[in-house]
């Protein structure tokens, strides 16, 4: 179940969704991101200031690129079940943005597979990040880290 | 037609969030579209010629710069991408 969509989630009923769809599995990996309070990197030990954060997509992209994400993580491992929810627009520290979930046989394929579309989803779907502070706004820039996490799950 | 569109950081530098344009004579690739737009326009128009900074989709999927173009597209231009 892919869903891209403004609204909040919940979290334990997406849970149970995932757990009657899964038939017999028997590992369900969860992952819930939060936006944090962000800092100016530039400035060390400077105060959070971010007040609010705006997620911008691409309709029709984002859903393509995130199934094409959940179709590789379906092909390297056994995924009984899964679902990917991303919210858009602006949202608030602390607030839900993201949720994958994967019902496995065993765990280690549900492990892999949750970690997996993160670390793609994350560097590979049209989604960018808009930061407020009481200074204005600034685009987030990509990170290496992410893209690192990225790389070593490509094939050799 | 292409339909283009520009998202994020660089549709704020362009000032622009889509158009549609007849491809340009002597353009076949995406590469080439983007030094078009460049020279033809100037101002901001050249930070697409950014390689790094600047990613191209055809009709939403991820392309390189060589990528070829008949007029009938879908061409996106965005800056690297942060989810999750």
């Amino acid at each position: 179940m892919l869903s891209v969509q403004e609204a909040d989630f919940d979290v334990a009923a997406l849970y149970a969704q995932l757990r009657s769809a899964a038939g017999n599995a028997g590992a369900i990996v969860s992952f819930t991101g939060l936006v944090r309070e962000f800092y100016d990197s530039t400035e060390a030990g400077r105060e959070p200031a971010v007040q609010r954060l705006v997620l911008e997509h691409y309709p029709g992209m984002t859903e393509k690129a995130l199934l094409a994400i959940v179709d590789e993580a379906r092909l390297r491992w056994d995924v009984l079940a899964w679902q990917v929810i991303h919210r858009v627009g602006p949202l608030n520290a602390g607030d839900q943005i993201v949720h994958v979930g994967i019902a496995s046989t065993h765990r280690g394929d549900a492990f892999a597979a949750a970690e997996f579309i993160m670390d793609y989803l994350k560097t590979r779907a049209p989604f960018w990040k808009k930061q407020h502070t009481a200074e204005g706004a600034e685009w987030i820039e990509s990170r290496s880290s992410d893209e690192a996490a990225r790389a070593r799950w490509e094939k050799r | 037609m292409l339909n283009i569109q520009y998202f994020a950081s660089l549709r704020e530098t362009l000032g622009r969030s889509a158009e549609v344009l007849a491809l340009p004579e002597g353009v076949g690739t995406v590469g080439a579209l983007a030094d078009h737009l460049a020279s033809s326009r100037g101002g901001a128009w050249p930070a697409l010629q950014d390689v790094t900074q600047v990613l191209v989709a055809v009709n939403q999927t991820i392309v390189d710069r060589g990528y070829p173009l008949t007029g009938t597209e879908e061409v996106a231009f965005f800056p690297p991408m942060t989810g999750g």
